[in-house]
């Protein structure tokens, strides 16, 4: 395991922030972006084994401090896999806050913290041995996502559910306004959408046609309290977004050659004048067959009996941390 | 002498908008947002001069905050506007998390504070925003006085780095402060030094202040006289020394008494040099509609409930 890491993965991380520094420098962004895409190409195999180490990192997190979200974050595994390791245009070495050319991800819902952990670690903001601070006294890796102890990767406080929208729908101005072509991406709860501050964001972001966003809802139909159906209906998201001005996408977020396509399709989707939203289809808990498709596992760890039996339907591609 | 003169009548709103303009024009990274009250915050002329660095948001205060929180991921210094109340108290949650916790580069710039926004009534006149705004960690608040300081206010944040409360009124006031008066942030601004008496101000109560200081110098009380702009961080110093000298403090603001500068000096107060206080402010009260001379008067805020509170204070410490 320990192999394939250091072979690719340091390749990859090495090499890339040197030449993505000096292309930022000449502040040529086309050229930035050019070179990370084909830096970054990674089979769907190749990314597929990515997703099980960080579904496995997930579970040990959250059983070694007895809390946290496995649920949301299993399901999403997926999505920021292909994000962080495919998609992105992005320096993991060198963090900077105002991001500069580069891609952004907002991470609205914050509670689903673990998988995001996961991936930043893994594609290099931080060390993976970081992960085993988790929730911990003192640890930068806080319950919810925050600024506030200087984690790399992590550009604003969220959890206090629907206010990651706006924020993003902020950062995708001040690039046009400084000329940067990049892309701003953000993943929202489907309970999360609940909030009324979200369709204040969505109003806004058609008004000022806010083209250079890519939100996605991770529609697994769960919240706290049971089926979004019965706790709050959602009705038809795809009408609520198309009405509301936003150009809609729909996407299956537990496959990961889908994943990859729709997240490309979204981006050929952007600079038309409309904001871009995927509604991404995902099992709860995907991944550790007792965890899927119940808010049972939305805010619960796993005990040791459990533990050993979800590592034991998850493959250590990566070496644990 | 205490004389300050008086160089005319101006809203500080209007101070607010003067300043915006000229932080627009000496820093191309400033931009502005709105909730639908360009005209109330007196922002046009900025809209008018950088259309491109202006920000439109409609009645939606909470999406305001946070995509001002997300304009300073990119550089931007933005600054948004709409009444204090709408600045504060609906949308506390987001100012939290969004822009306080995350260390955002955030200017809150809040018009129509206090009683002195008239006759919209209670609805409209927040009497709490100092007090929320100062809990939250790493949050800086001020509230000028006239024109001037609310001008020079506007430019001294747009070159500081952190989030600000900045909280200004409706009504046209007398202009007494200096233009070439500086404004540093945290420092109090020392109006008269004099032995008696301290009566600490802010925002419009502290015109009101210079007047009770006049007429309690023409009885013969030697008044210090200090003008706190910025409630936090607090120039606890400048408090500490001036109460150690007179012996008796008075607070004068347009805000409760719960949360607001009299209990943040107060505390000060208590910890590092215990004072006979009184303290003039609104007291555990909503306000009503009203003008706002017949509302201040109402409500205790005049510069004869000042001057009362003086000799109040000076009996105590006897
Ligand atoms: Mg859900």
């Amino acid at each position: 395991m320990a192999l394939c890491r250091s072979t690719w993965l340091s390749t990859l991380f090495n090499k890339a922030p040197t030449i993505a520094a000096s292309a930022f420098s000449r502040c040529n962004f086309a050229a930035l972006i050019a070179f990370s895409c084909l830096y970054i190409m990674k089979s769907t195999e190749e990314l597929s084994g990515i997703a099980q180490q960080v579904r496995r990192d997930i579970v040990r997190m959250v059983h070694a401090v007895n809390s946290g979200h496995p649920g949301g974050s299993l399901g999403c595994t997926d999505y920021f896999v292909a994000l962080y390791f495919h998609i992105l245009n992005h320096r993991p070495d060198g963090f900077d806050m105002n991001g500069h050319g580069e891609d952004l991800f907002f991470l609205s819902n914050g509670h689903i913290s673990p998988v995001w952990y996961s991936v930043l670690a893994r594609s290099g903001y931080f060390p993976v041995s970081e992960l085993a601070t988790f929730r911990k006294l003192d640890t930068r890796l806080q319950g919810h996502p925050t600024t506030h102890e200087g984690l790399p990767g992590i550009r604003v406080a969220s959890g206090s559910l629907g206010q990651g929208l706006s924020v993003a729908l902020g950062a995708a101005q001040a690039k046009k306004l400084n000329g940067d072509p990049s892309i701003v991406y953000t993943l929202h709860g489907d309970g999360e959408i609940q909030e009324g501050q979200i369709w204040e964001a969505a109003m806004y972001a058609a008004h000022h046609k806010i083209d250079n966003i890519i939100s996605t809802i991770d529609v697994n139909g769960q919240q706290i309290d049971g089926p979004t159906e019965k706790v709050m209906s959602l009705g038809n998201l795809r009408a609520k977004w198309e009405a509301f001005g936003w150009t809609v996408c729909e996407m299956e977020g537990n496959d990961m050659a889908e994943v990859l396509k729709g997240l490309t399709h979204a981006k050929s989707l952007t600079g038309q004048g409309k904001p871009i939203m995927i509604l991404m289809t995902t099992s709860m808990g995907k991944g550790v067959d007792f965890m899927e498709g119940t808010p049972k596992w939305h805010g619960v760890a796993p005990n040791d009996a459990e533990l050993a039996n979800a590592l034991g339907q998850l493959t250590e591609t990566l070496g644990d941390y | 002498m205490l004389n300050f003169e008086i160089t005319g009548s101006n809203d500080t709103r209007s101070g607010f908008g003067a300043g915006l303009l000229e932080a627009g024009k000496r820093n191309p990274n400033v931009v502005a947002l709105c909730a639908d009250l360009i005209g109330s915050l007196k922002m046009d002329a900025f809209l008018k001069e950088f259309p491109e660095r202006f920000f439109q948001v409609g009645i939606a205060e909470a999406n305001m905050m946070g995509v001002a929180a997300g304009l300073t991921i990119g550089g931007k210094i933005p600054f948004t506007g709409t009444f204090a109340n709408f600045s504060t108290g609906r949308v506390y949650d987001q100012i939290r998390q969004s822009i306080a916790y995350s260390g955002k580069n955030v200017k809150i710039c809040a018009s129509h504070a206090g009683l002195t926004l008239g006759e919209d009534g209670a609805t409209h006149q927040i009497l709490e925003d100092v007090g929320m705004m100062s809990m939250l960690p790493g949050m800086t608040v001020i509230n000028p006085c006239d024109y001037n300081q609310t001008k020079a206010a506007t430019l001294a944040i747009a070159d500081f780095e952190g989030p600000v409360y900045l909280r200004f009124g409706r009504p046209k006031v007398p202009i007494f402060v200096p233009a070439d008066e500086p404004f540093v942030i945290g420092k109090a601004w020392h109006m008269h030094h004099g032995k008696d008496v301290t009566i600490i101000a802010t925002g419009h109560l502290v015109w009101k202040a210079v007047e009770a200081a006049q007429q309690l110098e023409a009885e013969g009380i030697s008044v210090d006289l200090i003008n706190i702009h910025t409630i936090k961080p607090l120039d606890v110093d400048a408090i500490v020394k001036s109460a150690a000298q007179t012996g008796a403090v008075v607070t004068a603001e347009e805000h409760q008494l719960i949360g607001g500068l009299g209990s943040m000096v107060a505390q000060a107060l208590a910890v590092h040099q215990p004072t006979p206080l009184q303290m003039v402010g609104v007291n555990d009260s909503f306000g009503e509609s009203g003008t706002p001379e017949q509302l201040m008067k109402k409500y205790g805020l005049e510069s004869q409930d000042v001057y009362a509170a003086a000799k109040r204070v000076i009996a105590m410490k006897k």
